[in-house]
């Protein structure tokens, strides 16, 4: 059986995703987790593949994930980032990525600032394009590897409380999971200042809880998202101590929860802004676990996309005219 | 288009040939140390398996057994695309100075073994290196053969030759699916 083409050319977000395509991912994810613990943390299978980093945004861990993801497949990969490149000098998104694509790339991993970018980019380019993050739309990978780590405690998803904490209007990290987990059947829930809150985010689904006390009581897991300062324009909160005070994810709050709830965070945290540092580094944190997932979710996704070229695949069978060894 | 299944081999006859593979096995290795069973998923894996037992039945002495998912070791992703990976590799052994033995079901092109070879080399340098398949059904595309083989069967490339399991399949058995366009 072959599944080229089931994510098509792109992963541009989560919410144009079937549940079956993102169980893929999650399903491909798996054995993939185990190639990093070897000696030897590589297979060939994207062996003579080009791929191109394009942050146009800092980025430190997903950089680095995709990075890891990319070198234990094999791959070739070559980082740009704004500072020091043509971006620097006025060059547009698409004159950059086709500048690349004429030295034969194969995929781009792209983070900006705009939300829509990636899309953007993969309407004009051939290569294969992967969403690192745009704007305050959708970070995909994020957001598998955010539900993978929840898949890993909990199994099955559906019918899971899980409440995503904190500055939600500014999060692409939240949509991604709000999507995701919805698709497979979680109940998800967003709690936060209001002014922090989308307009229209109960038509994505979710529940709203205003206090923080009440998601603890509901949720059995928190995804505890970063307060956005860099993104904040104007003042959304009076300031990190009052935020602190009012929806911090702290122990004493949490040993108030009927059950054990699971810790989340995408990371960088902001250590006793939106979360305490003994929740962050306590029994129930999952938060290194969730970045040991963000390389194994990054090598499905990479994998899934890289190959299956139908013309290729044309001239194989026409050239051979035999198949491969059965049972697969 | 009609398909015809011929048996080849039944449950019970599997299990003979088995056995007289993992015979062969511990003949080849003399003896059973430094001996190690690998086999290829998917029935790769349920073939060792079953070996390891009858190599406990027989010598008294469990051997160490892992499996190998080589999907990602093959040389025609830019060309088919990506499959399933459909199962976990698995072999927490250090292969230094051993004797691995790889089994598989059905031995064709010879292509899954050589990506065999190759992750196995990215597990540690083994003394020797054995093929043990339950069936080879000829047409090579390397060279590459196997030291015990369970049975050679003459089938032409139109045809297929299945290898059932009981764990995955619900019986045990080999057919051959032959197709015609009668």
């Amino acid at each position: 059986m072959t599944v080229g083409g089931a994510l098509g050319k792109d992963l541009l977000g989560l919410e144009s995703l079937s549940a079956d395509q993102i169980r893929l991912i999650l399903d491909t994810a798996e054995p993939f987790k185990e190639i990093s613990e070897r000696a030897i943390k590589k297979v060939p299978a994207l062996r003579g593949s080009t791929i191109v980093n394009l942050f146009f945004e800092n980025s430190t861990r997903t950089r680095i994930s995709f990075e890891f993801a990319q070198k234990r497949l094999s791959a070739d990969t070559v980082n740009v980032s704004t500072a020091g490149s043509s971006v620097s000098k006025g060059e547009t998104l698409v004159d950059t990525a086709r500048n690349l694509e004429a030295m034969r790339i194969d995929m781009v991993v792209i983070r900006h600032s705009a939300s829509g970018a990636a899309q953007f980019l993969a309407e004009r380019i051939e290569s294969n394009v992967i969403n690192a993050g745009d704007g305050t739309h959708e970070h995909p990978t994020q957001g598998l590897l955010d539900i993978l780590t929840l898949r890993d405690r909990f199994g099955d998803l559906k019918g899971r409380r899980i409440c995503i904490c904190g500055d939600i209007l500014h999060s692409r990290v939240a949509r991604s999971n709000i999507w995701g987990l919805t698709k497979l059947g979680a109940e998800v829930a967003v709690c936060g200042p209001r002014s922090l809150l989308p307009n229209a985010i109960d038509e994505m689904g979710v529940r709203i809880f205003d206090r923080v006390e009440e998601a603890i009581q509901w949720a059995e897991a928190l995804n505890v998202l970063r307060l956005q300062f860099e993104r904040m324009t104007a003042g959304y909160i009076p300031s990190a101590r009052e935020y602190n005070r009012v929806f911090g994810i702290t122990r004493e709050r949490l040993e108030r929860a009927p059950r054990d709830v699971l810790i989340l965070h995408p990371g960088p945290m902001n250590r006793g802004v939106e979360i305490d540092s003994d929740v962050a580094d306590g029994p129930h944190s999952v938060i290194l676990h969730q970045v040991t997932n963000g390389v194994a979710v990054r090598m499905a996704v990479l994998y899934l996309l890289a190959g299956g070229k139908p013309e290729l695949a044309e001239a194989a069978k026409g050239g051979s005219g035999r198949g491969r060894e059965e049972r697969e | 288009m009609t398909t015809t299944n011929t048996t080849v081999l039944d449950a019970r006859a599997v299990e003979r040939t088995l056995k007289r593979m993992a015979v062969e096995i511990v003949e080849l290795n003399r003896g059973t140390d430094d001996l190690i069973v690998v086999g290829i998923q998917r029935r790769g894996v349920q073939l060792a398996d079953r070996i390891v037992k009858m190599i406990e039945g027989g010598e008294g002495v469990t051997v160490p057994q892992g499996s190998l998912d080589i999907t990602l070791y093959r040389d025609d992703l830019q060309t088919i695309g990506p499959r399933p990976v459909v199962g976990p590799t698995h072999l927490p052994w250090d292969l230094d100075g051993k004797h691995v033995v790889i089994v598989d079901d059905v031995l064709y092109t010879g292509r899954t073994v050589r990506a065999a070879l190759d992750e196995l080399a990215d597990f540690g340098r083994p003394a020797a290196i054995s093929l043990a398949v339950l069936i080879d059904r000829g047409g090579r595309e390397l060279p590459i053969h196997a030291d015990i083989v369970g049975k050679k069967v003459t089938v032409g490339d139109a045809e297929r030759v299945d290898v059932m399991v009981a764990e995955l399949d619900e019986r045990t058995e080999v057919v051959i699916v032959s197709k015609s366009s009668a």
